[in-house]
């Protein structure tokens, strides 16, 4: 008796509690299930089994009243290929590029300054940019829709200056969706090549001086080369919400800029083509999943 | 020998002389701040407007944060916001955080796929994932109807089930990034001390972890509380939040007194951040 | 094998053929057989990566053996956790809690055996009293000095009386003069409180210092445990001798053997003597180590020079209290002497120029045979 205690001691009365944790202990996967099965479990019900419904409607047929009847047809896809929705296709895109290059312009040198400018400032400068940022982003267009608005500030003041005698039509038109994408995605790009610029290490500009580079070739060969990674991650995050924007083409569009987002919008809630809808749907998914895979392409050539 | 190498380390921090250039790039950086304010600016001004008509200044007035104060369709819509938002935040942030400690602390076989998974909601685009749970609500109520006699309806509970699914992996990405540099030594001290496997993670990784979670459901509650799109197709009659309203009444027509309730929004926005970092800098001291 | 200690004490910590396998497949400790006596300060010394601290975790409990066995006051242990182990680490960072402040760190092992109130204060006072800290209680571990952690760190184990005390290079992050204090102050701090200390380190010198006992690992193996003196006086192998001081290696063929003492042939067939403690069989290809101070360096001019070795000087390196001469033997050998300096010698003080002509010599008893 005495010997099989002193042997076993750790096997001594142990609560249901410490055997309970030593099970967790050293089975890994009872501890990975307990962890990872609850986010894996909502995931797989509201994510990933919805996902896979719409997969399945894309293929089926529209039935009366807007019901979907099961069939295997591949006429929804057919169907986009019309100009009606190819136009509705490359205008997103359009855009959407459009507003990338747009952020990537003026947000670079922006984030530039920032990076350069003294470290008291810094934050308060960030906080600045990230105010508008964290505002509601339906508040925030509606405020564009304020300025752009035919008897909105912009044109009364330029009637009041006298430059024009009309009222500008501005909402409702692309100009104004690209601006509203612009207003609400900036931050997206000014903030990782912050990060980029700011982790860049500046003596390689003095190094490259010293052989003999001017400011141009040292911001093309040195710079940009360096800070790629914070321009491409920049990129992606404005394209992708771009690419798939419904609120801004919707109230600053106004129905005359038809974004992919507002298609299947009408699809499900106007027309009640479901099947149409989700196959429209997928080939968002499909541009946004082909512009991540992209990015990280590049990503991984570029890798040092 | 000690004056010159004086020189030579002062030498290299020469005045930023503000050349053509440098000029340039503040003009960029100050009409990109114009830009960014004057919208939300001219909004809030224009909300303590008198004119019912919006293109002129009649003179200051806070009749329509009065009426918006008595208006009951607003006081339940923002009640509705804070419901889902507190709920959606309360279980994203405990969801998240798990699944965090999932990828960060074990391994297991499909672990590659689960995480490749979990970053899905963040980059697949708000409409697709708004339109697939509006079809499964739909789908998964008329097969409950069907089978159990369960009658079900969109409403705050289909509400605050999407917006988990979509924010609790941002919970976990940003756990994730905190636990990556947390010091695993600290655990096995706690356990050389004598704690066992709960206390350890109650005593010192959840204390330390706390900045990270925090962060995390700061981002939840913003993330569900400024939601729009997966809102507007998952909701059901009367569970109107906030942005809805917003939204109703922008497409109805701009009036003043939608200044108001976004300028009331704007305020509550800047001051969850400001707090919220006053309290990360609180914390970082 | 080399521990001759005798072993009239309890064993409080003893390894039995352990050996660690990691998932990456690197053998960290392989077959390694130790018995550490209760109240010791037992030592293991060695160079990064050979397993010294893969040890030290497996007797805290943070890695289980793959093969072989840890047994702590004679109980096997299997893979009981750390939390049930009597055992309390110093670890290398000091891993003090960021977030708690001093007492509360050092308080935190007897929080969570739930130990009463009152009884936790006077213990963390005595502790932090002990390592001298009284008065620090309130700060937090970032406003303190790297020395004031170490000793927040030994004042966090030691309340917890554990039975043995574990320290992972727990010197490692300090400046040289502080970590020469330490040194002198953990070696008295572990007599006044009679904890068996087992103490990682790669420096040999603090080793010397303050270990009772030393176990020498190199990949992952124990190639010697002694007392400082036999280590650094006996060593049993060319990495020892080589590890532990410096150590002039002259690789030789055995001449004759005459009872305890050999002949044999180094550096183009000079005959040296050596003391040997196991019989070598004549012909056998040795190693004789002699370390740089037991060579006696002479000029080959100064009357009556006589050696075992002739060379001629080829380098002279002063460090103050000694001299260093490098002393080419012939084309592949060079013998490094140490010899003290400011003393009334042949050469009058003075160093020897280069180039000198000298006569280097040991007594039997100050060179070694190893054969590896």
């Amino acid at each position: 008796m005495a010997i099989v205690e002193r042997i076993r001691p750790s096997e001594r009365s142990r609560s249901w509690r410490e055997r309970l944790g030593d099970a967790i202990r050293q089975h890994e996967g009872l501890r990975a299930l307990l962890l990872a099965g609850p986010g894996g479990l909502w995931l797989l019900l509201f994510f990933l089994l919805p996902t896979a419904i719409v997969f399945a409607y894309s293929f089926a047929r529209r039935g009366p009243y807007g019901t979907v009847s099961w069939a295997f047809t591949l006429e929804n896809y057919v169907r986009f290929f019309d100009w009606l929705y190819i136009r509705v296709f490359l205008v997103s895109v359009w855009l959407a590029l459009l507003t990338t290059v747009i952020c990537l312009l003026i947000g670079y040198p922006f984030a530039f300054v920032i990076a350069r400018s003294p470290r008291r400032w810094r934050n308060a400068l960030l906080v600045l940019v990230l105010i508008p940022f964290w505002t509601n982003f339906l508040v925030r267009t509606y405020a564009i829709m304020l300025l752009l608005r035919s008897d909105g500030l912009i044109n009364n003041a330029l009637q009041w200056l006298g430059l024009i005698d009309r009222p500008l039509t501005m909402l409702f038109t692309p100009f104004a969706v690209v601006l509203g994408l612009v207003y609400g995605y900036l931050p997206f790009m000014i903030l990782p090549i912050y990060a980029s610029i700011e982790k860049f290490d500046f003596t390689l500009v003095e190094a490259a001086q010293d052989l003999g580079a001017d400011t141009w070739q040292v911001f093309w060969r040195v710079l940009l080369p360096l800070t790629l990674p914070g321009v491409l991650a920049g990129s992606i995050l404005v394209f992708i919400p771009s690419v798939g924007a419904f609120v801004t083409p919707d109230l600053l569009g106004g129905g005359k800029v038809v974004m992919i987002a507002n298609l299947i919008n009408q699809q499900f809630l106007t027309v009640r083509h479901w099947p149409f809808g989700s196959a429209v749907s997928f080939v968002l998914m499909a541009i946004v999943l082909a512009a991540t895979m992209l990015y990280f392409r590049i990503g991984e050539t570029r890798r040092i | 020998m000690t004056a010159t190498a004086t020189t030579s380390l002062q030498a290299p921090r020469r005045k930023r002389r503000l050349s053509a250039g440098w000029a340039l790039l503040w003009l960029n950086v100050l009409s990109t701040f114009v830009f960014l304010y004057a919208p939300i600016v001219v909004m809030s001004i224009f909300s303590f407007n008198a004119s019912r008509q919006m293109q002129v200044w009649m003179g200051f007035t806070l009749d329509w944060y009065a009426r918006m104060v008595h208006d009951e369709r607003v006081r339940v819509a923002a009640e509705n916001s804070l419901v889902i938002a507190l709920v959606s935040t309360l279980v994203s942030t405990v969801i998240g955080t798990l699944t965090a400690m999932a990828l960060e602390r074990t391994r297991f076989r499909v672990k590659r796929l689960y995480e490749g998974a979990m970053y899905l909601p963040i980059i697949v685009p708000e409409i697709v994932m708004a339109i697939a749970l509006l079809v499964f609500f739909n789908l998964s109520f008329s097969w409950l109807d069907r089978l159990f006699g369960l009658q079900l309806n969109f409403g705050l509970g289909t509400i605050t089930i999407a917006h988990i699914a979509f924010s609790f992996p941002f919970v976990a990405v940003v756990v994730r990034a905190r636990l990556a540099d947390f010091d695993r030594t600290l655990e096995q001290a706690a356990q050389d001390l004598g704690a066992n496997d709960w206390q350890t993670f109650r005593y010192v990784t959840l204390p330390l972890l706390m900045p990270g979670i925090i962060a995390g459901a700061l981002l939840a509650f913003t993330l569900s509380i400024d939601d729009f799109v997966i809102t507007f197709f998952n909701a059901g009659v009367g569970s109107t939040t906030l942005p809805l309203e917003i939204y109703g009444r922008v497409r109805r027509g701009i009036t003043p007194d939608v200044n108001a309730l976004s300028t009331v929004m704007l305020l509550a926005s800047i001051v969850l951040v400001l707090g919220s970092l006053a309290f990360q800098r609180r914390r970082a001291t | 094998m080399g521990g001759f200690a005798p072993l009239d004490r309890p064993i409080d910590v003893e390894l039995i053929d352990v050996t660690k396998v990691f998932d990456s497949g690197v053998v960290a400790v392989d077959r390694v057989t130790l018995q550490i006596q209760q109240g010791e300060f037992f030592s293991l010394l060695g160079p990064s990566g050979c397993g010294k601290t893969t040890t030290l975790r497996m007797i805290a409990g943070f890695e289980h053996p793959t093969a072989g066995e840890v047994r702590i006051e004679g109980r096997p242990m299997g893979h009981t956790p750390p939390f049930r182990r009597n055992v309390n680490t110093v670890f290398q960072n000091y891993a003090l809690f960021p977030h708690m402040t001093v007492f509360e760190n050092v308080a935190f092992g007897l929080r969570m055996k739930r130990v009463p109130r009152d009884e936790i204060s006077r213990r963390v006072r005595e502790a932090l009293q002990l390592v001298r800290l009284s008065g620090f209680e309130e700060r937090y571990p970032r406003q303190l000095s790297g020395g004031q952690q170490q000793r927040v760190a030994l004042a966090r184990a030691l309340v917890n009386r554990p039975r043995v005390l574990l320290l992972d290079e727990p010197l490692g992050a300090l400046d040289l003069k502080l970590r020469k204090e330490m040194q002198l102050e953990l070696k008295h701090l572990q007599m006044t409180v009679g904890i068996t200390f087992i103490y990682v380190t790669h420096d040999q010198e603090e080793a010397l210092t303050m270990s009772d006992r030393i176990a020498v690992m190199n990949a992952g193996r124990v190639l010697q445990v002694g007392t400082p003196i036999e280590i650094y006086e006996r060593p049993t192998s060319r990495f020892v001798a080589d590890f532990i001081g410096e150590t002039n290696f002259l690789s030789g063929r055995v001449d004759d053997v005459e009872r305890d003492t050999a002949t044999v042939l180094v550096a183009g067939n000079r005959p040296v003597r050596v003391r040997i403690d196991e019989p070598l069989s004549v012909g056998s290809e040795v190693t004789v180590a002699v370390r740089p101070e037991k060579v006696q360096i002479v000029p080959l001019e100064a009357p009556g020079a006589d050696g075992l070795l002739r060379g001629r000087v080829e380098e002279v390196i002063y460090i103050g209290t000694d001299t260093f001469y490098v002393v080419r033997i012939d084309e592949t050998t060079t013998v490094r002497v140490r010899s003290q300096n400011d003393r009334n010698r042949l050469d009058g003080g003075q160093l020897l120029p280069i180039g000198t002509a000298v006569a280097l010599s040991w007594a039997p008893d100050a060179a070694r045979v190893l054969l590896d």
